[in-house]
């Protein structure tokens, strides 16, 4: 693992895990060569180590604006030849690459014992963080890798991730939500404010908090209240499902703001009148996923997220469905690559169960709406780093994810027969943990 | 650099396709499914029109008669590329939004025209170029399985002398030419299975009749007895030598023709949505993209989840296509995308149908006749269950001995 740190020794040292270590471990001496972050990476080094970061507390670090820029930074748009093309960029390949092998090398062998303990080791969330997952979203003016839009590559890792274990790539990929929607909608201050610490070695644990605990959630119609009161802004409500909620020092929470609807509120966890309980699933475990509940929560005027824009709050529904979409891929294919070899081995009746069409069909139809899935996500993910609008192919993407990943979760069971059912193989994992990224709301983003 | 809309070069084709869709082909679509069997006299101008932009190297193509060979034009290979593939599957899908039986009836643009063009010698291509061509596989004991059609070829002196029965020719009683398939040799199998090129005022060429079908009714759909039908030694498309490969090769260029297929039911698909998402706004149901499909009407919802299945079928169709374009091997796709797009078709139309009640059976509209056009293209060129055997093969590496 360590060869490649040696000859990088003085940058991996200023490194404060931006991710350079991480990825010439994972993707290899050569690519580093081949890839065009290079010089981002190298630039984000120096803007971080120029700016320094906070220092860290267990109870929840402080949160103070440094090196505010005049209006806030954003990730410029990606620009397209105009062509029909699947292929992703050479920068995405890149962090395609490495998720999927530390997926392979790490997540899915620590993906039962995660499963079953509720926790993702603390190990894999640093090493998570090392690939830069908390920092995509982050405007390279204050230390991101990206040069332009994240979304298709945050699509790619959350597949990647998530093809080793659902609930652990959710468990990663939740902060880096955080920073995404302050890097998008924050105003110069949010951002001076609270992206520093995503860029750092030392990421909070963070969670944009949409979902609420009742059936037929409209993330459009919360029952989360956000009322003025003088300065401030008062909070009550509960949102379900946040990953790690007991260990997040930073919650950007969605409430019904008084006057102006649905918005986000930045809600540092030292704030009066939180609690956060544990709220066990049948899948996403390794999230140790936790209900917050805001009882007279009390923010500052200026918590409301980029001045509460409607479009913002929007878009931020319409990024997390690309999120839990792509998450749904992973897995998806996981169950695909997992009984091929099952059904192939697998005797009955003298021959292999797959000689059979009743067997073979099902693993075509997991073949065929796997990739139609994984499409219509790119779809969604590569117009939003346009600048397009995606509202429609987001809800699509979601839409096939919630309902041919459920499928192919079942299905991955059903071809296992009664050893599916057992823990013994991961397809009860995957049935449970694609039924769960169908109903998610916010959490994630692209 | 993933980006899966339509490459801004061919907007103008989507475009001219389009027109001629709405122009031509919607406002004539219910009298030739009414007199099924009557030529669509309104589409020769349009195929002339078709003809001058081929020559002027436009990539109009009909049912993909442009042919789908795979050239190397000496262009990096790493390099992205949107070709002839794609741009056939888009200007089908707009053609297909207009009417489906009448796109399969243009004049020379044929599934005989694409077999033509891929496989034909530059002296076959002269000689036939211009003329239009349908293609006969099905006989009446070899449909899915057509390595086991017995129509024979027998060499005589400088001619082949077809015997045997072929049934559901599209545009059989219209093209001027019949690519026919035969066998050389029924004891080698698939191996010596040939195509031929016969004329359709062939003496030895009977039309028997043509069908009365549920759908494509604008299409003739005919039935021939080929009977001592002498044809030129050099009507053989493609090599005469009897080796296993050459089968495999005439196979193949269905792994080009799937997806143009698909692209067929992917423009029938999406009338059958607007036509629907019209009727539904008419009776108060708007659809909403950022609430929660559940959390809306229940017809807003089912609406949802077929356009869903809709760009599904879209993606894999252009997905397909695209890899022909970039010489990367598609069989794989083209059949997800022909299975997908069969079956989203049928099951889409039909569901509008439900959704737009007396509105969508009535033929005031023209909902019911999209449902009845969709069933043939989860049959044709593969039915869906042999999409699925071709899937399943692939993704488990299983032969056709093996997987049945």
């Amino acid at each position: 693992m360590s060869t490649t740190i040696d000859t990088e020794k003085g940058v991996a040292e200023r490194s404060m895990g931006i991710g350079l270590r991480a990825l010439n471990w994972l993707a290899g001496s050569d690519l580093l060569d081949r890839i065009r972050i290079r010089k981002g990476v190298e630039r984000a080094l120096f803007q971080g180590t120029k700016s320094g970061f906070r220092t860290a507390t267990v109870a929840g670090r402080t949160f103070k604006a440094a090196q505010q820029l005049g209006k806030p930074a954003r990730q410029p748009r990606s620009k397209s030849k105009g062509l029909f093309d699947i292929t992703p960029d050479d920068e995405q390949q890149m962090f395609q690459e490495a998720g999927r092998t530390f997926a392979e090398e790490k997540i899915r062998p620590a993906a039962k014992a995660a499963d079953d303990a509720r926790e993702t080791p603390a190990e894999i969330l640093a090493q998570a963080t090392e690939l830069g997952v908390a920092m995509l979203g982050v405007p390279a003016e204050l230390g991101g890798v990206m040069e332009e839009g994240a979304a298709t590559t945050t699509a790619l890792i959350g597949e990647a991730l998530a093809h080793g274990d659902l609930g652990i790539a959710y468990a990663a990929l939740a902060p880096g939500a955080v920073a995404t929607a302050i890097g998008l909608w924050g105003t110069a201050e949010q951002e001076a404010t609270y992206l520093p610490s995503f860029t750092g070695e030392e990421v909070p644990a963070a969670a944009l908090a949409l979902l609420e605990p009742r059936p037929l959630f409209d993330p459009l119609k919360l029952d989360t209240t956000a009322v003025r009161d003088g300065e401030d802004w008062v909070l009550d409500g509960a949102k379900s499902l946040i990953a790690r909620a007991a260990a997040c020092e930073l919650f950007l929470v969605a409430a019904d703001a008084e006057g102006i609807g649905p918005a986000l509120f930045v809600v540092e966890s030292g704030t009066k009148g939180l609690s956060v309980e544990d709220e066990p699933a049948m899948g996403l475990r390794p999230a140790a996923t936790g209900r917050l509940i805001l009882e007279g929560a009390r923010v500052p005027q200026s918590a409301l997220l980029g001045e509460g824009r409607r479009e913002a709050y929007v878009e931020c529904v319409q990024r997390a469905r690309i999120a839990w979409a792509s998450l749904s891929v992973g897995p998806a294919q996981a169950v695909l690559d997992y009984v091929i070899p099952y059904v192939n081995d697998r005797q009955a009746f003298g021959e292999s169960i797959s000689n059979r069409q009743g067997v073979a069909f099902a693993v075509s139809e997991i073949g065929i709406e796997t990739n139609g899935m994984r499409l219509a996500t790119y779809r969604a993910a590569s117009r939003a780093d346009r600048g397009e609008d995606f509202g429609r192919e987001a809800a699509i993407a979601r839409r096939l994810a919630a309902q041919k990943g459920m499928k192919i979760g079942s299905d991955g069971v059903q071809l296992l027969g009664g050893h599916g059912f057992v823990k013994e193989h991961p397809v009860e994992r995957w049935y449970r943990d694609l039924r769960s990224a169908g109903v998610m709301e916010g959490a994630l983003l692209v | 650099m993933i980006n899966l809309e339509i490459p801004k070069k061919y907007k103008p084709l989507v475009n001219q396709a389009n027109q001629v869709a709405t122009e031509v082909f919607r406002p004539i679509s219910r009298k030739y499914d009414e007199a099924e069997h009557a030529y669509p006299k309104e589409l020769d101008m349009l195929a002339s029109l078709i003809d001058g932009m081929n020559e002027g190297s436009s990539d109009l193509g009909g049912a993909g008669a442009a042919g789908v060979r795979r050239s190397s034009n000496g262009s990096d290979p790493a390099e992205n590329r949107n070709g002839t593939n794609l741009s056939t599957v888009l200007g089908i899908i707009e053609c297909c939004w207009g009417d489906v039986g009448l796109l399969l009836s243009m004049p020379r643009q044929g599934l005989g025209n694409s077999a033509i063009a891929s496989v034909a010698t530059d002296e076959q291509l002269e000689r036939y170029g211009g003329k239009w061509a349908a293609m006969a596989i099905t006989e009446p004991e070899a449909g899915s399985d057509s390595a086991a059609i017995r129509t024979t070829a027998e060499l005589d002196g400088d001619e082949y002398v077809l015997n045997g029965e072929k049934i559901f020719v599209t545009s059989g009683d219209r093209a001027d030419l019949i690519v026919v398939w035969a066998t050389l040799d029924r004891s080698k199998g698939r191996a010596a299975i040939k195509s031929f090129i016969v004329e359709r005022d062939n003496p030895g060429l009977k039309l028997d009749r043509l069908e009365h079908k549920l759908g494509i009714r604008a299409s003739d759909t005919a039935n021939f007895t080929l009977q001592d039908c002498r044809v030129p030694v050099d009507a053989l498309l493609g090599d005469p030598e009897v080796k296993e490969k050459g089968f495999a090769g005439v196979m193949e260029t269905f792994d080009n023709t799937r997806p143009l297929v698909a692209a067929m039911a992917v423009g029938v698909t999406r009338a059958a949505l607007e036509e629907t998402r019209r009727q539904l706004s008419s009776a108060g149901i708007e659809i909403d993209y950022d609430a929660p499909a559940l959390a809306q009407p229940a017809a807003a919802a089912r609406f949802l989840e077929m356009e869903a299945d809709y760009e599904a079928s879209w993606l894999l169709t252009l997905q397909a296509a695209w890899m022909a374009d970039n010489s990367k091997p598609n069989s794989l796709q083209a059949s997800m995308a022909k299975a997908k797009a069969g079956r989203t078709c049928v099951d889409v139309t039909l569901g509008c149908v439900e959704l737009c009640g007396a509105v969508g059976l009535g033929e005031a509209e023209l909902l019911e006749k999209w449902s009845r056009d969709a069933k043939i293209l989860d049959i044709f060129e593969g039915t869906q269950q042999i999409q699925l055997l071709i899937v399943a093969r692939q993704l488990l590496g299983k032969s056709s001995t093996e997987l049945r």
